[in-house]
Order: C-alpha cells, then structure tokens, then sequence
C-alpha cells in the first residue's frame, strides 16, 4: 500500500437546522482498503456519505484526493474523480433492460461501443453474473444490486462507497459479494462499507471507523474486536442482550393461518400462496425473508387493512377473522404494529396522546358517546411513555418530534399496554438505534412469557434468532414450515430465503 | 444581502394565526397601490371599502347577513378539506337547498303555519345533501374526482334554477320577469333587528359553528377526519373507513350549503330569483382556507369576506370602481394567504447559513 491516503477528510462539519449531522469528522482511507464506516441511525453516517458523493456540501472541512485538495460539487465530480456509490435504494427502471439501465446512470462517452460485451466481461470478470439483455423486473432484489455494482466499475472507480449493501440480500448473496469486495481490494480499489452488521464488517474490513451523534468516537481494527465491543462503541453504552426464561412451543394456538391466499393489491406486489401457520400462547414466531416476499401483504392481512375472501383463513382464538376490520381485530385481542412509523403506525403531525387514542381508543375504551375522553387517552399515553422509557418532554409534542427509536417504543409499548393476547409485529427494530432494539425485543420476549403469542416479521436474522422460539421463512409470497430456532442454522435459512428448499420453487440464480 | 428560506425544525404554532393577518395586511397594501395607479385616493379607497360600510347599524346587520351562508358554508367545507375531500360544488348545492325549501315555501303558498320555515330549513339540508350525494356515490363507487363532478354539477344546479323561475315557478302575477312569488310572511325567517334584514339565520350559522368545533375538536368523527387527512395509511391502520368519510363530509358540507341556501331565500330574499347567491359557494372555499380549516377561524374570515362584498358595493356606488374590485381582493387575500403560509414550516434568514452548535438527539 502506498503511504498517500487515497482519500483524506480533515474537519467535516455540517449541520442542519437544530442538529449537527458532522462535527468535525476526520478519515483516512488508504488505497486498497476495505474501510468500515460504523454506527447507528442518525449517527451522521449518510450526511457523510452524501458529502463525498458530491451530493451535499458541507459547511467546513477539506478534503483531499490522493494528497491534492479538491472540491467535490457534483456526484459528476464525485465520478470523474473515480468515486462509484452503491446507494441503499436502487435507482433502477423495472421496464428496462439491464444494458439500458447501465446505460442511463454512466457518462455518455462510456456508452459508445459494445457496452453489453463490456458488462459482460466485467460481470464475469467479478463473479457478477448479469445478462445485459433481461429486463429488470425479472431479476431478484440481489442480482439488481449487482446491476449497481457493474454500473460503478464500468467506470474504473478509485474508490467504491456501499451503503448497507447487505440488507437485501440472502447470506448466501452476502458471500458472492464479498468475494467481488475482496478481489477489488486486491486490486488497489478502496472501499468506504457502510453498515451496521458487526459481524459482516469483522470478516470484511481492514479498518472501521465508528460515528455517535454526528461525531468520530473510534477507529479500530474489526479483526482485533468483538461484535460486542464494537456495538458498546457504537452506543456508547453497555450492550445487554435480552433475558429470556426457557422456551415454551406447547400453549394453546392464539393465531393461525389455514391456507391462506391473498392476491396482492400492490403493483409489483406478491400474492401470498397457500400460507399456513400457527402460532401458539407463550412462544416467539420470527418470519425471516428478503424484503419484497410477501411480508408486506402478510401484514395488510393479519392487521386488517385488507380483507380475505375466506373468513377462516385467519383465525384468532380460534375465531374465524378473516374479514374482521382492524378494529374488530383489535377488540378481538390482537396487538398489531406496522413497519412505517411515521404515516402507518403514527400520524406524524398528531400528538403522542392522539397517536395513543388512534390505536387503543376500541380496548382502552377511550371513548365515550363517541366523544374522545382527552384525560383518559392522556393518561393511557404517559403511561406508555412512563413504562417503555419513551424520551419525550411530554406527550402533547407530535409524534415527528421523537427520533426514530423512541417512537418505535412509543407505538410498539401502545400495543403491548393494550394487553393482547396476539402481538404481531413487522420489522420491530428496522432503523432503530441498539439500545432502543434492545429494550423492544426484551418487550416483545416478556409479552411471550407472560403468554401472549408473538409473530414477529423481521429481515434481521441475527434479531430473529435472538428473540424467536421458531423461525420460518416466506419466499415469493409462500411460507416455510416454522422449525424450532435451535435445530436449525442461518444457512439453512438463508436457502430458505433464496428460494431453495420449497417444493416446486426453483432456486434463484446465485 | 441574502434572503434564505431555512426550515423550521418543527412547524410554528403561532405563525398558523399570524398567516392570514400577513395575507390581509399585503392584501391591503397591494390593494391601496392598485387603487393608486387607478388614479383614485388610496387612503379614500379603503376607507369606502372597509370602513364606511360597516359605520351604521343597518351596515352591521348586512355583515351579517352576508357572513350567514359564508360562515355556514365555510364550516361544512373545512371539514371535508380537512379529510381531502375536495367539495368545490358548494355553489350548486347551495342553489339546489334553496330550490328544495323555496318549493316547500311556494307549495304551501296559501298556508299559515309555524311548521313551514322549520320544514323549509330541513328540505334545505336535504336538498344540498342530495346534490353532494352524487359526487359522493361517484367517488366511492367508481372513484371519481370530486373536484371536477361536484363542480360540474354547480352548473346543472344554476340551469335547474333558470328553467324554474322562467317556467313552472315563475309569479303568474308576475308580468313575465323571471321570479317566483313572494314567500309570505310564515315562510320567512324570523327577523332579529327592526328595519334590518338581519335574521335567525345568522344565529343558525354560529350554531353550527359551534357544532362543527365541538366535532372536529373532541369527537371520535373529527378524530378520523383530521387522520385520515393528514395519514391515510394511519387511517386504515386504525380501521377508519374511507368510503364512509368521503360520503360523511361531502353530505355535511352538501347540508350546510343547502342550509345556506334556504337561510339566503328565506331570510334575505325573500322569493326565488335567478340569482340566489353571488358566489357564496366559492367564496367559502376562500372563507375556510383563510379561517385555518377550523370553524372558529371560519367565523373570523366569513366576517371579513362578507365585508369584501359590501366593500365593493359601496365602492361602486361613491367612488364609481367597477365591481370587480370584490373578486380582485377575494383573490389577493387567498393568494396571499397561500404565499404566507410557507412561513409555517420555513422562517425568513438574512446572511449566510449559520452553524447551530448545540447538537441534536
């Protein structure tokens, strides 16, 4: 390695209005290095990322490339440079070919020639398996991504910044990539990896450098780390892992899907196919998957919002539910918290007490003639505030006013306060800071001791085996047979999860 | 110097009431200008429009007569826009309540009975129902804009009240012109001030003022209004039903415009003519934006837009303006409302960004 660092940011600041995103953040990155950029939701890690891109100027700070100070005014810049970005989110035509979608996000002189035999050669020559000619919409969440990843090298990058490139994809998946990773690496190409998944950065990365509230608080080696200590970093606090008493997979069943079929209501949706599951009093059901395979439509039905054709479909308590509204539901004994926050599970320019009232106002009986009884709701939501340390000054400020954790605290405590005997839960920890997680899985464990049944949707595998008692898996819209959580591997999931393993599915491609 | 917009961290609670004083303070400037390059007395100008006509008792009670079916209708809209439901036809059910009281009215022409005016108010609701019941039924069954039916329908409303009063109702003691009969006097509403037009319609309206507050402030239907509103997914999430609300508050905007109407007739008028409202059904549009969407604030701005009618009254009259001038303040004030309330959720900085060191979370 040469001794000039690739990239240098000395002193970046940035800030929004009443939030510092960068305080003075410096980094190194050398050539050929695999360089982690580690922390929580809102620990500045994107504002970072954005800068370096060329998609947003900071308020101070210079940065230097190879030794020379540069400006980085546009993500064209950013290109010319040599810097590829891998963003989060695809930004991909489904009804496009691959070769046009390439095409669209390069610079025009590189789309001269034969550009699908170069997409070829470098797919080949990273063990990125791509034909040019297929159109997006037929390819999985995990072969778009490669579809990004061409796309950068096609550009000779200097330097490759992924941005949690692993979150959609199968461990399977994960190996393939970093494979590509590495062999960059050798090759002298840096790379800025952006994640949360410590255990992902202890195999991969050379270095990690660790951000909290918009500052630089560690640099360390992840080989040299634990997981663990690499997350107290990250918190800045003492990671305690969630207490349970024992399994219990025998109670009476409280939930139950009986063949169930829905067809999906969402463009490029996935009709849900034969489900069957049960789950029972006193036990944690996790449904692992890759986003996009049913979990959303799983939710629509279980919570409600759309209706079966076959009232039996669902049963709660044994009671046909199937095309029980969500607040028949609710009064039913069913506790239901949806992946969106803001918008699905709160009303962002509503208060805590009104968001509380939007929920439980059927079991907590928070209404009277149809009149909302304030002071009752009021007292409902302190209580939630109160008893799941939601950190609000009051429960009067609207619900946009809570970070991402607390209000994922504040709605799933409304559901557990309500007392159900069925808690379903979809992505319970998705873009919340560890310790929050910590204490909504240790919830979500005590409802199940002290009887309740938990159905738990979650893409987080490491979360899932933490909390759950059984494991199943749906892929394209079909569920696997749940299986106890200590017979069975993350690889035997992970197959699940591709798709491989489940009568009359073919297997993914990679 | 630099003029930036910056965003609030959270949304002002307190710009929310300043905003429309903004629009009416710029609406007035703007005005005095307009009046200036029209080569007339700025100052003298507005004093004709704001001042003079509200000098008297008998201006007073005109105020009011006129604020009665703004307020009223103004109230009902809010409600639906709040839900965003877009009734744009008030115009129309206006029109089509007042037709449905004023033949009750004309029907029973010959008849005394204290049961009339109240049986006339009631087939007034109907009848603006009736006719909001149409976008309604569209909307919810074939999912059709509401803008454009309601609307539309305004127009079939003022051809249904042409065909009436130039054919079958028309006074067949008329000498032809194109107005019904006199109402007699049990088929009008009760008036509150000697030698005024002032009538109980106008304490109908803070009636359904109140209601209306106590409805979107306290009741579980405002709750799912204001929901679904500002989070339809929070909405369904809940279990609130769309389709319901969509045919709740398109009826009770349709209602309290018919029950405009039937007020209009029955309180001011006095018989059916072709032209039963000057635009009261668009104004109000303007009236319950400017008000906030809350029916308190409805009840404020239908006071100053009533006063923008009579404004340009008199300034037809002293001063000779054309009445136009009544649209081109309606306009500027909601234009200038809409420009103000940016400042709700952005403040105005001068210079460049400044660092906030205090860090959040």
């Amino acid at each position: 390695m040469a001794d000039t660092p690739r990239l240098e940011l000395i002193g970046i600041t940035k800030a929004y209005p009443g939030v510092i995103a960068n305080n003075n953040v410096s980094l190194k990155i050398m050539p050929g290095e695999i360089h982690a950029l580690l922390g929580e939701n809102g620990a500045g890690k994107s504002t970072l990322v954005k800068f370096i891109y060329g998609v947003q100027k900071a308020d101070a700070g210079r940065v230097l490339w190879e030794g020379q100070e540069v400006q980085i005014a546009s993500p064209n810049a950013a290109r010319k440079l040599g810097v590829g970005m891998v963003f989060q989110h695809f930004s991909l035509f489904d009804a496009m070919t691959v070769e046009e979608n390439i095409a669209l996000g390069i610079s025009p002189e590189l789309t001269k020639g034969d550009l699908s035999g170069r997409i070829r050669e470098v797919s080949l020559q990273y063990g990125l398996p791509l034909d040019p000619s297929r159109y997006v919409h037929t390819l999985s969440v995990g072969e778009r991504q490669r579809i990004e990843v061409v796309r950068c090298l096609l550009q000779d990058p200097r330097l490759l910044i992924m941005d949690e490139p692993t979150s959609v994809l199968t461990p399977q998946e994960v190996d393939e990539l970093f494979k590509t990773l590495r062999r960059l690496s050798e090759e002298g190409v840096s790379i800025l990896y952006i994640s949360h998944k410590l255990e992902e950065i202890k195999s991969l990365c050379h270095t990690a450098t660790i951000m909290r509230m918009g500052e630089v608080v560690a640099e360390c080696t992840p080989e040299n780390e634990t997981a663990r200590s690499m997350a107290e970093m990250m918190m800045g606090a003492d990671l305690v892992s969630p207490e349970r008493t024992g399994r219990k997979v025998d109670g009476a069943i409280k939930l139950e899907l009986r063949d169930l079929n829905v067809v999906s209501t969402h463009q490029h949706g996935t009709d849900l196919k034969d489900i069957n599951l049960t789950v029972r009093a006193g036990e944690v059901l996790g449904v692992a998957g890759i986003a996009g395979n049913g979990q959303r439509e799983l939710m629509e039905v279980l919570t409600g919002e759309v209706s079966c054709e076959n009232p039996t479909a669902v049963l709660v308590d044994g009671i046909a539910a199937g095309r029980m509204d969500p607040n028949e539901r609710r009064a039913a004994g069913v506790g239901l918290v949806p992946e969106e926050r803001l918008g699905h599970g709160a009303v962002p320019d509503m208060s805590l007490w009104e968001n509380a009232f939007l929920s439980a106002a059927t079991r907590m009986n928070l209404t009277k003639n149809g009149f909302i009884q304030v002071a009752a709701s009021t007292e409902f939501a302190e209580k939630v505030v109160e008893e799941f340390r939601v950190k609000t000054p009051g429960v009067t400020h609207f619900a946009t006013s809570l970070s991402g954790g607390n209000l994922q605290k504040f709605i799933v405590g409304r559901e557990i306060m309500q007392g159900p005997g069925v808690i379903v839960v979809l992505q319970p920890t998705w873009g919340v800071d560890a310790g929050s997680a910590a204490a909504i899985r240790q919830a979500l464990i005590n409802m199940a001791a002290e009887g309740a049944a938990v159905l738990a949707v979650s893409q987080d595998l490491e979360e899932l085996f933490e909390i759950s008692d059984r494991i199943a898996v749906i892929c394209e819209g079909r569920m696997s047979e749940a299986r106890l959580a200590e017979n069975v591997t993350v690889e035997e999931i992970g197959l699940l999860m591709a798709g491989i393993g489940l009568e009359g599915e073919p297997a993914h491609a990679g | 110097m630099l003029v930036r917009l910056e965003q609030r961290p959270e949304a002002s609670k307190s710009m929310i009431y300043v905003s429309p004083l903004i629009a009416v303070v710029l609406t007035v400037l703007t005005a005095m200008v307009m009046f200036a390059l029209l080569g007339v007395d700025p100052v003298k100008a507005i004093e004709t429009f704001f001042i003079e006509p509200v000098s008297s008792l008998d201006g007073l009670a005109e105020l009011l007569v006129k604020a009665t079916p703004l307020v009223l209708i103004g109230v009902g809209l809010s409600l639906g826009f709040q839900a965003n439901v877009w009734n744009i036809g008030a115009e129309g059910q206006l029109v089509i309540g007042a037709l449905a009281g004023g033949g009750l009215a004309l029907a029973f022409f010959d008849q005394q009975s204290i049961f009339l005016v109240p049986a006339m108010l009631v087939c007034g609701v109907l009848g603006g129902m009736a006719w909001a019941a149409i976008p309604a039924w569209l909307k919810t069954r074939y999912n059709t804009n509401e803008i454009l039916t309601s609307l539309m329908l305004t127009y079939v409303g003022l051809l249904v009240l042409s065909y009436l009063v130039h054919g079958p109702w028309k006074d067949p003691q008329g000498m032809n012109f194109p107005e019904s009969r006199l109402f007699h006097d049990s088929a009008l509403l009760p008036i509150l001030i000697d030698e005024t037009r002032l009538n109980v319609g106008a304490l109908i309206a803070l009636f359904v003022v109140v209601l209306g507050w106590i409805l979107i402030s306290r009741h579980i239907i405002g709750f799912q209004i204001k929901v679904i509103g500002m989070a339809p997914m929070a909405a369904s999430f809940a279990g609130f039903k769309e389709k319901r609300l969509i045919w709740l508050t398109l009826l009770i905007s349709g209602g309290c415009a018919g029950l405009a109407g039937v007020i209009e007739l029955s309180g001011a008028i006095g018989q059916i003519v072709p032209s039963i409202s000057p635009g009261y059904g668009f104004t109000a549009i303007i009236v319950a934006f400017l008000g906030r969407l809350h029916p308190v604030g409805v009840l404020f701005a239908g006071l100053l837009m009533a006063l923008t009618y009579l404004g340009g009254d008199s300034a037809q009259i002293t001063m000779n303006l054309p009445n136009a001038v009544t649209g081109v303040f309606q306009g500027m004030l909601l234009f200038f409302l809409l420009a103000s309330d940016v400042l709700i959720k952005y403040r105005v900085r001068f210079g460049a960004p400044k660092i906030n060191t205090e860090a959040a979370e």
